[in-house]
Parts: structure tokens; sequence; C-alpha cells
């Protein structure tokens, strides 16, 4: 036998947590990240599409698109915005707790984590409830922006949607009317598939912590040994990184006063 | 980790995640303000100038890209950023050109 031979073997008796088919610690903790990797290359792919398909349509239908933004609250979106953020930190708290060799600590940030990422689905969750009550759901035979408390064409929209000019000819103030309906039911089709897939994958990211939560408390985790926490934090923060675009792609389209 | 030389794995400190916290949090309510300002084409510019910044730090830090020793993690990120600028910008200009005036 020669010597890394040897030190390798002592190495698998030391470590119950190697698995035999790796050489090292190292090894099999970056073969496990970079897992992780490949799948999130999958997921940008994933995203990327339905982002597209987004980007062209708010191209195309740039007024629509804008007025039915500015119906969504700019500050719950801000709000859950620096909810997922401190999430995120919460998360890398975990994995340096865990570093540290800090159990309680992992514990407890995991658990921080968890409030944060229910808070998000929680507020989510609200402004997709005020979406029904304002009539703004685009599969429901009620879907109305130009009639009702959901009305999108009130005030500035109406000049911004080119409806002043068209005052004074019924048949074209309808057909405008009925195109707007068409063209904002395209952007909230887009609304609730983008935060819908995102809210998804902040479920699954939920029910990994929580198991993760678990293996920290029962001491699973050690300063050797924490790549299960370490790789799920990384499916978590991609999941804030597609939110970082969602928001100011979704809520930020013309904010702008009297635009 | 003396005893463990193999075991390269790089400890961020605490006051940097707080830093990076910060300026996350600072870019959120800054790009929430600026949109209502009048920056004319420039709005949407701006808006994902930060959310890109944002995702970077994210990806740097909290995702620890910046410190792995593992060079298949970059080439597996810029490849799939690069896939996807390409989906991106190639669909968004020809439509741009089809709908032009």
């Amino acid at each position: 036998m020669n010597d890394s031979a040897v030190a390798e073997h002592t190495e698998h008796e030391n470590r119950p947590e190697l698995r035999h088919h790796f050489a090292d610690v190292e090894q099999q903790r970056n073969a496990a990240s970079l897992g992780m990797w490949w799948f999130l290359g999958t997921e940008i792919m994933f995203f990327g599409g339905m982002f597209c398909g987004y980007l062209i349509y708010r191209r195309v239908y740039f007024p629509e698109f804008a007025v039915a933004s500015r119906s969504l609250s700019l500050w719950i979106g801000t709000f859950n915005t620096t909810v997922l953020i401190c999430s995120s930190l919460t998360v890398v708290m975990a994995v340096r707790a865990a570093q540290l060799g800090k159990r309680m600590l992992q514990v407890k940030m995991l658990l921080l984590t968890l409030l944060f990422g229910l808070a998000f689905l929680g507020i989510k969750g609200y402004e997709w409830r005020e979406k029904y009550v304002e009539h703004h759901i685009p599969t429901f035979a009620d879907y109305n922006v130009i009639r009702g408390e959901g009305s999108l064409i009130k005030g500035d929209n109406a000049k911004f949607l080119g409806l002043d000019k068209l005052q004074g000819d019924p048949v074209k103030l309808r057909e405008r009317e009925a195109e707007i309906q068409q063209r904002t039911k395209i952007f909230y089709s887009l609304y609730f598939a983008l935060t819908g897939m995102h809210a998804l994958h902040m479920v699954v990211g939920v029910g990994i912590f929580t198991v993760i939560t678990i293996m920290a408390w029962r001491g699973k985790f050690t300063p050797e040994y924490h790549t299960p926490l370490e790789i799920a934090g990384l499916y978590w923060h991609f999941v804030d990184i597609v939110w970082i675009y969602l928001f100011p792609l979704l809520y930020l389209i013309d904010r702008r006063p009297g635009a | 980790m003396g005893d463990h030389a193999e075991h390269s794995e790089h400890i961020v400190s605490a006051g940097l995640y707080w830093l990076i916290w910060a300026i996350l949090i600072i870019c959120t309510v800054l790009t929430a303000w600026i949109a209502t300002v009048d920056l004319g084409k420039f709005n949407t510019v701006v808006a994902l100038a930060i959310a890109t910044f944002k995702a970077s730090i994210v990806a740097l830090i909290f995702m620890h890209v910046k410190y792995t020793s593992e060079k298949m993690t970059k080439a597996i990120l810029i490849s799939a950023v690069f896939w996807l600028l390409l989906l991106l910008v190639l669909s968004l200009t020809d439509y741009a050109s089809r709908f032009a005036g």
C-alpha cells in the first residue's frame, strides 16, 4: 500500500458521512454542490422561458401592461422583497453556525428562515386575494378592468391608454375597451404564472428547510460535514434571485406619477 | 480545523453577511423609490441594473461563488447565464425589429 492509499483508508474509517465512492470529504462536498448548481442551471432555463415570454408581451402591449402593473401594491411588493432578503441572511448565518459548530444558533437561524419564508407566502396570498376581490383573475368569467372596483381606466390611466381621444366615438371606445380587457388579461396570466411558479418553489423550499431544521436539531451538521444544509441554501438563494428580478419586472413597469 | 488540511472551506465573517444584507435592503428601497421618478426610458434600465447588482452579490457572497474552489461551479453559472442572454437578446431584438414604427 502506498501512502495515499493508507491516508484514504483511514479517512474512510474516521468519517462515517464519507461515502465509499468518494476519495475524500472535499471531493464529496464539491460533487454535491456541483449537482445543485447543475440543477439551478436547468432552473434558469425554466424561468428564462417564462421571463422571455413576459418581456416580449410587455414590449408589444406596453401601455396595458403598465396600467395593470400599477394595480399591484408597491408597498406590499417592496416589503415582501425585504422579507425574502432577510430569509437569505438567516440561511447564510445558519450555514456559518454549522461551520463554527454552533448547533442551537443553526436551529434558531433555520427557524427564522422558515418564519420569513412562510411570511412571504402569506403576504403573497393576501396579494392574490386582492386580485380576486378586484375581479383581476384572468380565467374567471367576472374578469373586468373597465368597470367596477377593479377599473384600470380611471384618472391618468384613461389618457395613458388613449381613451380620452375616443370619447366622441362610442364604437371605437368600446373596441378599445375590449382590447384593454384582453391585453391586461395577458399581463395577469403571466403575473399569476410567474409569481405562482415562484411561490411553488418557495413551498418546496419550506419543505426542504423543515427537514434541514430537524437534521440540525439532531446535531447532524458539524464543521466537517454540513453539505445538505449548504446545498439547500443554494436553492433558497436562487429562489430569492428569481424574486429579485420578478419584483421590478412585475411591480415597477411604469410608476411615474401622471405618466 | 487544522487537523483537516484538505478542508479548504471558506468561513465568511458575520459582518460581511450583514453588510450584504444592508446593501440588498437599501437597493430594494432605492429601486422602489427611483421607479416613481421620471427617467423616461431609463426607468427600466435602472431597475434591471439594480436587480442584476443585487443578484450578483447574492450569488458571489451568499452562494459562495467568490470563494468556491470548484472551478466547474463558475463554468456552469457562466454558461447558464450566457444561455439565458442568448435566449433573451435574440428573441427581443427579433420582436423589437418586427414591431418597429
